[in-house]
């Protein structure tokens, strides 16, 4: 307790204008920033695996594996930021077993188990069952158990089970999209339903969360192409790279319109908050969302791809600016979601003042663990392309 | 030639079981016991019958007449020591905001402390004040409350006899209560790491006394009662007065009433 306290008594005389006295202590700090970002990665990377599932796209094949095994490394971490902010992380079962089932928060259990069960691990189970059995047969020690117990000792390598195995990976991706949209618009929906907060309470919520969701998937898969495949010293696919740069451009022009429209919108419409908000934007959220958000994270990478389309650039040079626009998007996107949890936050209810947030750097719900939990999913990442190799090569092994 | 046959008709009875468990075991994840806030509503109701109340009998409400608060804090005070609410000025189960509204129409709203020691007199103001008054605020026990509608596992609920309160043994901690009310009539607990508000001083209504605010009122700007029942003080002062709730828009149904509630009261 004391701790808590004195961490606010500091706050009290950087108060502007009239908060209500509990409004004082922010309840979601940068852990439920870090929490929908992380998903959003997920239903990122797995929209971008459906493309060429579903949608035939044959220059991403070389990303496809990647982007399932990238959305299960942070899957698995999504929850830890939730569970570590919580007061009672011991009573966090109680969602999964006694839900109220009129919450939208509720439903986290639901989503989750949803998606990581019926729909990535199965997937990537169909997807890899033939390969491993493969593997199984000319390895040796612990990596041949490993293999076995994760294709459930399966054995038939049939032309009929392999075709099974396809139409498996097919159906499931077809149900997979909308579980995605699912994970993350649900996200979007727990803010975007909060009718108290006029920052939050908008019915836009849950498909910018999404849109911005996939664009930081494919940024994302494009990092973690361009980093991977020098590593494994392989040449880097142009076909492919242009690809995922040219479905992050579009995907950037929807999330941009749409994050523009709620934006007029709110303008436009210049509600009661409209004054405390427009105090908000041009003062403690300039920076974070006027800077970083729109300028260094949208505009600046948008207009780098689109000068890579429109003249003939240099394939190194190419490389580059790919590799710095998706940076710049992660960027982007990671302060989109600060500015929607930590900015919901920094106004009174009573529209009369603002506060302030200030992050620790130790403690559970501090920088350190923060970033912990942001690093965390590379390294689950790393033991998963190492058990299950994404690449084509490993096949023919 | 038979042999193959055989094999493959063993084979895809083999997969289709392997199919069939496969989807049990999915399916079966997502069953939960549901239980929901009316059960843990049920629990409370067994606990305050052993006093003899029964809360299907009564509906409580609150009064706030605005005109009579002199802004003595005397209610913040006794609510915190009532309830072991935290001394520090971070933790409100009721507060009360001063308003001064000048020619000019600008507004300034204070709460120093949640007024716990009441106000400083104002030094001289430079412009002229057309309106000043104090305002009492406390959680509005809302007929619709966003809180317990918001929150995960039903850990707050609204009792039968229309109070809403946080059973601290199920609350999670996550917050979303705080996030959703419009109020700011929430805080986490710093000891319990639960959410925490008013509960009309629930452990005094069920032994038939009234909330600790309302009985050191020295003007009796607090009435407390039934809002159902026509003997009522409550329903009185409802008759007598012009009502008004905050932030009607939000359609939470408060049942605190103002009486004389002014425009710049949010």
């Amino acid at each position: 307790m004391e701790t808590i306290v004195k961490e606010l008594f500091p706050l009290l005389k950087e108060i502007t204008g009239y908060i209500y006295p509990n409004e004082i202590e922010l309840q979601w700090g940068i852990l439920v920033v870090v929490y929908p970002y992380v998903t959003g990665l997920v239903a990122g990377a797995f929209i971008l695996a459906s493309l060429v599932k579903v949608f035939n796209v044959q220059e991403l094949q070389p990303t496809y594996r990647m982007s399932l095994l990238t959305a299960l490394a942070f899957v698995i971490v999504a929850p830890l930021p939730l569970l570590a902010h919580l007061g009672h992380p011991e009573r966090s079962f109680e969602i999964f077993f006694t839900p109220n089932t009129r919450s939208a928060m509720a439903m986290f259990g639901f989503v989750y188990a949803w998606y990581l069960m019926a729909v990535l691990l199965l997937e990537i189970w169909f997807d890899y069952r033939g390969d491993i059995i493969l593997w199984v047969k000319t390895e040796k020690g612990w990596r041949k158990w490993i293999h076995k117990i994760i294709s459930l000792f399966s054995k038939d390598t049939s032309e009929r089970a392999l075709r099974f195995d396809k139409k498996a990976v097919k159906v499931i991706t077809i149900i997979g999209i909308p579980s995605a949209f699912l994970l993350h618009g649900y996200v979007g929906f727990i803010f975007g339903s909060v009718k108290a907060n006029p920052w939050w309470s908008s019915v836009l919520m849950p498909i910018v969360f999404l849109f911005s969701a996939i664009v930081s998937g494919i940024a994302l898969l494009l990092l973690i192409y361009m980093v991977v495949t020098p590593l494994r010293a392989k040449e880097i696919d142009m076909a492919c790279l242009d690809k995922l740069a040219s479905y992050l451009f579009y995907v950037m022009i929807i999330d941009f319109s749409l994050e523009a429209l709620d934006f007029i919108h709110r303008i436009y419409e210049s509600e009661e908050s409209i004054k405390i908000l427009a105090e908000l934007f041009s003062g403690k959220l300039f920076v974070s969302l006027i800077v970083i958000q729109l300028l260094i994270g949208m505009l600046i990478p948008l207009g780098a791809i689109a000068s890579v389309k429109m003249f003939r650039t240099p394939g190194e040079l190419k490389k580059l600016i790919y590799f710095v626009s998706a940076l710049l998007v992660q960027v982007g996107i990671f302060t989109t979601r600060w500015n929607v949890v930590v900015g919901g936050q920094l106004f009174s209810k009573s529209f009369r003042g603002l506060m302030v947030y200030k992050m620790t750097f130790f403690g559970l719900e501090g920088l350190l663990t923060s970033i912990g939990l942001l690093l965390l999913p590379f390294i689950i990442l790393y033991i998963l392309f190492n058990i299950l190799p994404p690449w084509e090569k490993a096949r023919e092994a | 030639m038979m042999e193959s046959l055989k094999d493959k008709s063993k084979n895809s009875v083999a997969r289709r079981n392997f199919i069939k468990k496969l989807t049990f075991f999915c399916t079966s994840l997502l069953i939960p016991s549901f239980v929901n806030s009316r059960e843990k509503s049920e629990k409370a109701k067994k606990w305050v019958l052993t006093n003899g109340y029964s809360p299907a009998e009564h509906y409580w409400g609150m009064g706030v007449a605005i005109n009579k608060c002199i802004g003595c804090g005397r209610c913040v005070d006794a609510c915190k020591r009532e309830n072991n609410v935290p001394r520090e000025p971070f933790f409100f189960k009721t507060w009360v905001e001063r308003y001064r509204i000048f020619k000019d129409s600008e507004t300034i709203v204070d709460s120093p402390n949640g007024a716990i020691n009441g106000f400083e007199y104002p030094r001289v103001e430079k412009k002229a004040i057309i309106r000043s008054f104090f305002v009492p605020k406390l959680c509005n026990q809302c007929n619709n409350p966003p809180c317990v509608q918001v929150c995960p596992v039903g850990a707050t609920f609204k009792a039968e006899d229309g109070v809403v309160l946080v059973d601290s043994n199920y609350c999670i901690g996550c917050g979303y209560c705080i996030q959703a009310c419009p109020y700011g009539a929430r805080y986490l607990h710093p000891v319990t790491q639960t959410a925490d508000k008013c509960t009309f001083c629930y452990h005094r209504i069920t032994n038939k006394m009234i909330p600790a605010c309302v009985e050191v009122c020295p003007t009796q700007a607090r009435i407390f009662g039934e809002i159902k029942k026509k003997a009522s003080p409550l329903v009185r002062f409802m008759r007598m007065n012009k009502i008004g709730i905050l932030k009607p828009s939000l359609n939470t149904e408060p049942k605190v009433y103002y009486a004389n509630l002014d425009m710049e009261v949010k």
